[in-house]
């Protein structure tokens, strides 16, 4: 106690011990409830385990033939001619192995932050006060250091790529809530009032108009969540995740400028090729292409084949 | 010729859409300003100052006969939009009820109200509200997706309502392909294709450019002369009004200032708001020779002259026929109902007529 707290400067002394409670409050959740954060780790763990093992178990030039045919489903040729090409450029350096290691946990974090950002986000645009009380909420998730979350997500997962996983979410989340929640909101009140005036119930208000007109600006915060997580991948090395945030992370550590530079350019390529592909998906439904996806692209194709071979024999399919 | 009048003759049944003593008040003191509305006498602009609350309808109280086309006519702002939509509770009112067929919608638990609007009531908006995402079939078949009725039959039905409309063949177009006018019609369809006792339009051709607004006019009024379904139709045009309705609602802030016929309306405007705007309407289609005739009786007392030659008509003639009667000779028209001649239609009576200054008839 050097200084008395006086009128003109009453900051002398810490009267709020926040850092005292968190400290206080992290230890007494591990200390007594760390058996159930280690049972939140399990479905995070198999879908994990699931992903994985489908991406490292396939051959790469089958797994970049499946990639091609995807982006050319989704995006056209052009891009998915770079797909080959980036995936190519991927093995030739030497990291395909761990790209696949780290796409499983970029995949992982995107299927739960999409599990939970959807409903959240469709809940914020249905009621005003929850959408009050989630956006600081989303701030603070966006603008607090991850080093910050690392330690308490450590001490109460441990260390791996499960925790890793949780960190990302905790980082990539808010953009899908956020999008999802604008998108919703910014269905025009008029084509809503046509949906009530017909006598819809709000769950078919929901599916049949808000979700459909709200999907180019959800898949915009899709692709934005897909971006955050891959940002995330060097953070979460740092509590032993796989792939390569841990090239990079390791290359520093040693100097070893080469090994933090391919897994660097791997991150990049990865970022490029899913980015290109995410944004496709909402860019077509902005440009209101009339045509399904199943008559474009390689399904189109079959469909075409199929419908020609089906046409000598009987009817063919409905147009 | 006036167009026939719907029949109102079975007395005993209710109306299909009744609204007695209607108030809707928008804001957080709407309670007290409708207090003070129907106590005070406050108007709409003290309202405003001094309770910050918005009149949208002030003591609305009218009746739709059935198969009739009642047109709601006012200025915007004037609360018409607002009015129509308590008919099928999108808005609900702050005081007063909404009869449809003599069942209080007010009381109508959700599942009632669902299945009225879906069935009962539809709708046909101002600025089209389709679906963009969906294509004109799966647009016109949505009322009846929405209570799950078989995409076979909801086909069917489309075809059937965009054939009504005349836009068969478009099912599988997308609304941003189609004009203005062809959205709106596909916008009817929607409406008639869940087959509903009565339709509300509101402002439906507004937004569509003079010439295929009068087109669509006249297409709606065939439609409607051909399924004598009970309309609301909400317009800022009196023209429109004219054209289309049966009777007409003139609204002024939230109030209904009349409701008559179209030549009651022009002919006699209760005050000097629907004075104003009945001034420029051209009364040749409108008003009828029985309101500018002279009875025959008072021109046989003045002893105004020989009738020998003189062109008959009978009363319900509008004045662009008997102009085209007046122009032929020197002599009045000669009124006559059941080969009895009941009045006279002097060249200047027919001028004032025309001028909407009705001298020759005892006002």
């Amino acid at each position: 106690m050097s200084r008395e707290a006086t009128f003109l400067d009453p900051f002398a002394e810490t009267l709020i011990p926040l850092d005292g409670w968190v400290d206080q409050g992290i230890r007494w959740l591990v200390d007594n409830y760390r058996p159930l954060f280690q049972t939140i780790k399990w479905p995070i763990d198999q879908m994990l385990k699931g992903f994985d093992w489908a991406l490292n178990s396939v051959p790469p030039t089958l797994m970049i033939v499946f990639f091609a045919l995807v982006a050319w489903q989704i995006a056209g040729g052009r891009l998915a001619i770079g797909t080959i090409a980036s995936l190519i450029l991927v093995g030739l350096i030497g990291v395909w192995s761990q790209t696949m290691t780290t796409l499983s946990i970029v995949f992982t974090a995107l299927v739960i932050c999409l599990l939970f950002g959807i409903p959240l986000g469709i809940l914020a645009a249905r009621n005003d006060r929850f959408q009050a009380f989630i956006r600081p909420v989303l701030d603070g998730m966006q603008t607090i250091p991850a080093f910050v979350y690392l330690v308490p997500v450590v001490m109460l997962f441990g260390i791996g790529n499960v925790p890793g996983v949780i960190v990302t979410i905790v980082f990539a989340i808010p953009p899908v809530i956020r999008l999802t929640n604008l998108g919703i909101r910014q269905v025009p009140a008029d084509v809503v009032e046509a949906t009530l005036a017909f006598g819809a119930r709000p769950a078919q208000l929901l599916l049949k108009v808000q979700l459909p007109l709200a999907m180019p600006t959800i898949m915009a915060g899709v692709n934005q969540t897909l971006m955050m997580s891959l940002s995330m991948v060097v953070v979460a090395s740092m509590i032993a995740v796989g792939g390569l945030g841990q090239m990079v992370l390791r290359g520093i550590g040693r100097l070893d400028m080469g090994l933090a530079t391919v897994g660097g350019l791997g991150i990049v390529i990865l970022a490029i090729v899913l980015d290109r592909i995410t944004q496709a998906v909402g860019e077509e439904r902005r440009r209101r292409v009339h045509v399904p996806w199943f008559r474009q692209g390689p399904a189109g194709m079959v469909l075409k084949v199929l419908g020609s071979r089906e046409r000598r024999i009987g009817p063919s399919l409905p147009r | 010729m006036p167009r026939a009048e719907p029949s109102l003759s079975s007395a005993a049944a209710p109306p299909p859409i009744e609204c007695r003593n209607l108030w809707k008040i928008f804001g957080d003191r709407a309670a007290e300003a409708l207090r003070a509305a129907k106590e005070e006498g406050l108007g709409k602009t003290e309202l405003l100052s001094r309770l910050n609350c918005v009149v949208g309808v002030a003591d609305a109280t009218f009746s739709v006969g059935e198969g009739e086309i009642f047109c709601i006519m006012g200025l915007s702002g004037s609360g018409k939009s607002t009015l129509v939509r308590h008919i099928n509770r999108l808005i609900e009112p702050t005081d007063g009820r909404v009869l449809f067929k003599g069942e209080d919608v007010g009381a109508l638990d959700e599942e009632q109200l669902r299945h009225l609007r879906s069935t009962r009531i539809a709708m046909v908006f101002q600025h089209m509200a389709l679906l963009p995402h969906r294509n004109v079939r799966d647009n016109v078949g949505f009322a009846l997706e929405l209570r799950q009725v078989p995409r076979k039959a909801r086909a069917e039905v489309a075809e059937r309502a965009l054939h009504m409309v005349e836009l068969a063949g478009w099912e599988n177009h997308y609304p941003d392909e189609l004009s203005g006018g062809m959205k709106q019609r596909v916008g009817l369809a929607r409406a008639l294709a869940a087959d509903p006792e009565v339709l509300l339009m509101d402002e439906p051709f507004s937004a569509l450019d003079p010439l295929i607004r009068r087109q669509l006019q006249d297409q709606f009024l065939d439609l409607a002369e051909k399924m004598r379904k009970t309309t609301v139709f909400i317009t800022h045009d009196l023209d429109e009004a004219i054209r289309l309705g049966n009777h007409i609602a003139i609204m002024k802030d939230g109030r209904l200032a009349q409701i008559g016929t179209p030549e009651d309306i022009v002919t006699n405007p209760r005050d000097d708001y629907v004075a104003d705007f009945v001034a420029g309407i051209s009364r040749l289609k409108l008003v009828y020779a029985h309101t500018v005739m002279q009875p025959i009786d008072a021109w046989r007392a003045n002893g105004d002259g020989d009738l020998e030659g003189a062109p008959v008509a009978p009363p319900d003639v509008d004045l662009d026929h008997l102009v085209n009667l007046a122009c032929d000779t020197d002599l009045p028209t000669v009124i006559e109902a059941d080969g009895k001649a009941i009045g006279v239609v002097t060249k200047r009576a027919l001028l004032r007529g025309i001028q909407g200054r009705s001298e020759a008839a005892p006002a």
